[in-house]
């Protein structure tokens, strides 16, 4: 097939974009931005003079750093897709005082800087109760999945929603109890709809762990800054924090796309 | 199949859907409900199927009242088949799956057995063919006979048809009819709302016309359709039947 340079720059259909630009403008056009973008970072590499041993030489604290981030993250992840189903069937429950307080949970965690929450909860609630360093880990853990838990049940609701009202009515007429009409109408079909927005939430949890680092969690994040704080070779290390965390949430966020446009053309 | 209305009274605000309707029904296999549209034929129907609860008033289906708690509410809804506009199936199951798992998580039924009712109901409709299709996959009248067969297969006492064939165009609109028409031949008691007067004559033991919220006339369709006594079915029928 062949291509006049305008099939390779301007979209098909104009900026509407309804149709889909050829494979070979995909490409061409995705090369162009990384180009770009490594052409401006290898500048400032050449002229920052870059000593890339302080990376080698705490390459054990680095990667021991990613691994715990790794762990954080999955650890919260589990902990707030439940934490955010909870609050979501909280949301929508009978009893007035769960509902309410479900919401202005939510509320309240969506509308405050996760840096402020971890020192909120760490040095107040953990002061209060005299949480122990022991339960650091623990705590970073809690924190992080208070704070996604509020957005992951905005996910999970506008999922819920997103199944119709005469869905519901039918589950009614056939004598679904609300637990059967959860469980065998709501739940399966809000999951496509869920799916694509919680794997991308995924890649904010992984980025907002590296907050943690405030409350001395040895995530990655704090194991640059310590590597960093040692030898003041700070732009390197965070050179490399950058890539440690594309590895990550690149490939998840990619993921997430692909699952949103299968489950588009499914339906 | 016997129905009782009385004083059945429903508001939703301040708008007042069904006012003070009443009728007394014996012996009686087939009721069309008629009337123009936000008359209440709709609203009267999901009362009688227990999805609403009526303000004030009293339903008796087959000798035995509605009661509007939420226990027996659900035993009521799961005694009658109800089938919708549209959209009755759930559209992330196939037509067998659909059939399958009220029987089966309602009703009780072992894997085996609703599998077998599931079958059997599919074949006496000649649906067998479309029973692993996904309702995406099926025409809106074969839907339609899907959410039919759903009903019946539960066995319920009396299958509620709200407008089934509304969404529906000509000539699966006849394919829907005649699978109705056949469940009276078998014998089984029907109320029905609908647009269709040829059906409604034909098919009707009583046919009732709701107006306003009540019921501005109800009887035979020899008598509703050939001789009205009431002012506001002759207007009705003037106007629906004039094209």
């Amino acid at each position: 097939m062949e291509f006049s340079w305008r099939d390779l720059i301007l979209a098909p259909g104009g900026a509407r974009g309804e149709v889909s630009p050829p494979t070979v403008a995909k490409a061409l056009n995705t090369l162009l931005a990384l180009l770009l973008l490594i052409a401006i970072v290898w500048f400032s590499l050449v002229s920052l003079h870059f000593d890339w041993s302080v990376i080698w030489d705490y390459r054990v604290m680095l990667f021991k750093g990613w691994v715990t981030t790794l762990g954080v993250t999955a650890a919260a992840l589990v902990l707030s897709t439940l934490g955010g189903f909870v609050l979501a069937l909280g949301q929508r429950s009978f009893l007035l005082p769960l509902r309410y307080f479900a919401k202005v949970l939510v509320e309240v965690v969506r509308c405050t800087p996760l840096l402020v929450l971890i020192y909120l909860v760490w040095y107040g609630l953990g002061g209060v109760f005299g949480i122990g360093n022991e339960y650091r880990y623990v705590a970073g853990v809690l924190i992080l999945t208070l704070f996604e838990s509020a957005y992951i049940s905005e996910i999970f609701r506008a999922g819920i929603e997103s199944v119709g009202k005469t869905q519901i009515e039918s589950a009614r007429a056939i004598g679904f109890t609300r637990t059967q009409t959860y469980r065998y109408v709501i739940i399966p079909q809000a999951f496509r709809q869920v799916l694509p927005p919680l794997v991308g939430q995924l890649v904010s949890l992984i980025k907002d762990s590296s907050l943690l680092s405030v409350i001395a969690i040895a995530e990655f994040t704090q194991s640059a800054q310590q590597a960093s704080s040692i030898n003041y070779d700070n732009l390197e290390t965070y050179f490399g924090l950058a890539l440690g965390y594309l590895v990550l949430t690149v490939p998840i966020s990619l993921w997430s796309r692909w699952l949103e446009r299968r489950f588009k053309y499914e339906t | 199949m016997k129905l009782s209305l009385q004083n059945v009274v429903k508001r939703f605000g301040t708008h007042t859907v069904i006012d003070r309707a009443s009728l007394e029904l014996d012996g009686v296999h087939c009721l069309a409900l008629i009337g123009p549209s936000g008359g209440g034929k709709s609203t009267l129907l999901r009362i009688i199927a227990g999805l609403e609860y009526p303000n004030e008033g009293r339903v008796e289906l087959n000798g035995r009242a509605i009661e509007y708690d939420d226990e027996a509410l659900l035993r009521h809804r799961r005694s009658i088949g109800t089938v919708f506009q549209a959209f009755n199936l759930f559209p992330h199951l196939t037509a067998f799956q659909n059939i399958v798992l009220p029987l089966e998580k309602v009703h009780g039924r072992t894997k085996a057995e609703a599998r077998e009712l599931a079958e059997g109901t599919l074949r006496r409709f000649q649906l067998l063919d479309h029973a692993y299709k996904k309702p995406a996959e099926l025409s809106g009248g074969q839907r339609q006979r899907v959410a039919i067969a759903r009903a019946i297969a539960i066995k319920p006492q009396v299958v509620l048809l709200d407008e089934p064939t509304s969404a529906l165009d000509p000539e699966m609109t006849a394919e829907v009819l005649e699978l109705i028409e056949e469940l009276k031949g078998e014998g089984r008691d029907l109320i029905l709302v609908t647009h269709e007067m040829g059906f409604a004559r034909r098919l009707a033991d009583q046919v009732a016309l709701l107006a306003n919220g009540t019921i501005a006339e109800i009887g035979p369709p020899e008598q509703i359709f050939g001789a009205p006594k009431s002012e506001v079915t002759k207007g009705f029928l003037s106007r629906v039947l004039k094209y």
